[in-house]
């Protein structure tokens, strides 16, 4: 096990819910702020639920907590919103689609 | 009956236009002008009818609230200032404010796309690859016997569409409903519609490819040595290869694990292929799970106006397609528009930040029932009336189905095609 991980981003349903509420609402904030990581890859970094990180991609890196998540080891987990936008590139490779899953990650205990 | 009460009126069978679903069994109680009850809506689509305030609200410039007249002039102007601007959104608008925007594009040599750059953009690509195996959701639910939802999460995203369209109603030739239908799901992670599967292959992130270009392979009759493949034992895709070839009518549900992940439209490619290739021996077909409510109406409407479905500049006073080069992501990563018309979408909460950030620094136009984040950057906001809720129109749903969408409030706000045809009016480039 490494420290490089595999981001994918995507729709959760507190992310879902929590934009009517308003985006710059406390409750999207909170749906879209933190990463999914697979439990035994939490073991081998010494990082515990809720602690914050820093994810770190070629395209920019975010402070956020993580959470514990139903993942296979080397993957990591970011709802869309504000802090997985930070992580993600513009190279769409002429379809028009941003990379916004499979990126290369780096993650650390901040 | 006392006065009181009777003022309450239920209104059955409302359309949703939320999520490209588009249910339309929804029971709405309006009382006093306001929708004080929500019935059989999921909790995705609630907030639409229950946190939007349909009170007038005037539009602003520069933050500032001014007259509707004054809004619009100021929009024309920094259109016809612009010498390459862009119009981008229209999912989550009716199909009539849809040509409204084509319109304006046409009139200003404007490059225009839509939200599926950013969602099935690259099925777009692989449909017109391979065309389109496909079906309705009518169909999917009298007669599918197997389903495959390949890189979508159903549960969470489309949350009504197992119990309204696939996997458990009871139809013609599904009287049993679930026990009628073997259900697979193909993801990189377990997730909530996993757990509802019969069948789960995890596949390896970015391997989607070559799990789809195996599966084919078996079909044809190949030996497959390799023991996994893409992380899935090669025996568990002789298996779904079987079933999929001997059931009665077949149905791919795919999504942004697909159009999203490396490869994206040769993803998509392949699945379409698959299924193209699966009708040789049963009825099988494939659906986009569409996000936006009428993000489907999006393609629809500018494939017919333009002949391509998103990603198109009128900039040399006729159609030009582009993905890559006029898609809103390339665009303003790069810094190619001057000024941009933002139509029902909010790009800066769900774009790249690099690409976000360009529109704060250009002069943008925001049409919007909703306050958003792009709306905060924008110069210029129009709080418009919400297609469905308190203006009527028409919306395509995930199967190419149009749907009407009829007002449960009376009409307060101006529609998009309101503001759309005002401003169409008072550009001067093009005339």
């Amino acid at each position: 096990m490494n420290e490089q991980f595999t981001l994918i981003t995507g729709r959760t349903p507190e992310q879902g819910q929590g934009l009517h509420e308003g985006k710059d609402s406390e409750a999207y904030r909170r749906a879209t702020a933190l990463v999914e990581m697979n439990p035994e890859d939490m073991a081998h970094l010494g990082i515990e639920e809720g602690q914050v990180v820093r994810v770190r991609t070629v395209t920019g890196q975010v402070e956020v907590p993580v959470c514990a998540g139903t993942l296979p080891p080397g993957l990591l987990f970011i709802p869309m919103g504000p802090a997985a936008n930070v992580l993600i590139g513009t190279e769409t490779e002429s379809t028009g689609m941003p990379p916004f899953k499979g990126l290369a990650a780096e993650v650390e205990p901040t | 009956m006392s006065p009181r009460m009777s003022a309450i009126r239920v209104i059955e069978n409302v359309v949703c236009s939320f999520c490209g679903c588009l249910c339309d069994d929804i029971v709405v109680e309006v009382d006093d002008g306001r929708i004080t009850r929500v019935r059989k809506v999921c909790a995705n689509g609630r907030g639409l009818f229950t946190h939007y305030d349909p009170a007038p609200r005037r539009p602003t410039v520069d933050g500032r609230e001014v007259a509707w007249e004054e809004a619009v002039a100021e929009a024309a102007q920094i259109l016809d200032r612009a010498d390459s601007p862009l119009i981008y959104g229209l999912s989550s608008t009716a199909t009539e404010a849809q040509r409204k925007a084509v319109a304006l594009a046409d009139k200003l040599g404007a490059m225009i796309d839509t939200t599926s750059s950013v969602c099935h953009g690259p099925t777009s690509l692989a449909m017109q690859a391979v065309g389109e195996p496909t079906c309705t959701l009518g169909e999917v639910r009298n007669r599918a016997d197997l389903l495959l939802f390949w890189g979508c999460n159903p549960a969470v995203s489309h949350i009504r569409h197992f119990a309204r369209y696939s996997v458990t109603p009871k139809g013609t030739l599904t009287p049993k409903g679930r026990r009628d239908r073997t259900v697979v799901v193909v993801d990189v992670r377990p997730t909530a519609s996993t757990r509802a599967a019969d069948l789960f292959l995890q596949v390896q992130p970015g391997a989607d490819f070559e799990v789809l270009a195996t599966l084919r392979a078996l079909l044809q009759g190949a030996e497959i040595e390799a023991e996994t493949v893409g992380g899935v034992p090669t025996a568990q895709l002789q298996d779904l290869v079987e079933r999929m070839r001997t059931c009665r009518f077949g149905v791919a549900f795919m999504g942004m694990g697909l159009t999203q992940s490396r490869g994206r439209d040769l993803n998509v490619s392949e699945l379409f292929t698959l299924v193209a290739e699966l009708n040789q021996y049963a009825r099988f077909c494939v659906i986009p799970m569409r996000g936006h409510g009428n993000v489907a109406g999006a393609d629809q409407v500018l494939t017919w106006q333009s002949g391509y479905p998103f990603a198109v500049s009128f900039a040399r006073g006729y159609p030009r397609y582009g993905p890559g080069e006029f898609s809103t992501v390339d665009v303003l990563a790069r810094g190619e528009a001057d000024a941009a018309l933002i139509l029902a979408s909010d790009p800066v909460a769900h774009f790249p930040s690099a690409a976000a950030r360009q529109l704060e620094h250009i002069p943008t136009i925001v049409l919007d029932p909703m306050p958003t984040l792009t709306a905060q950057v924008a110069r210029v906001v129009f709080p418009t009336a919400c297609y469905g809720v308190d203006a009527a129109g028409t919306a395509y749903r995930m199967d190419g189905v149009p749907i009407r969408l009829r007002p449960v409030l009376p009409p307060a706000r101006p529609t998009d095609v309101d503001v759309l045809e005002r401003i169409i009016e008072a550009v001067t480039v093009g005339n």
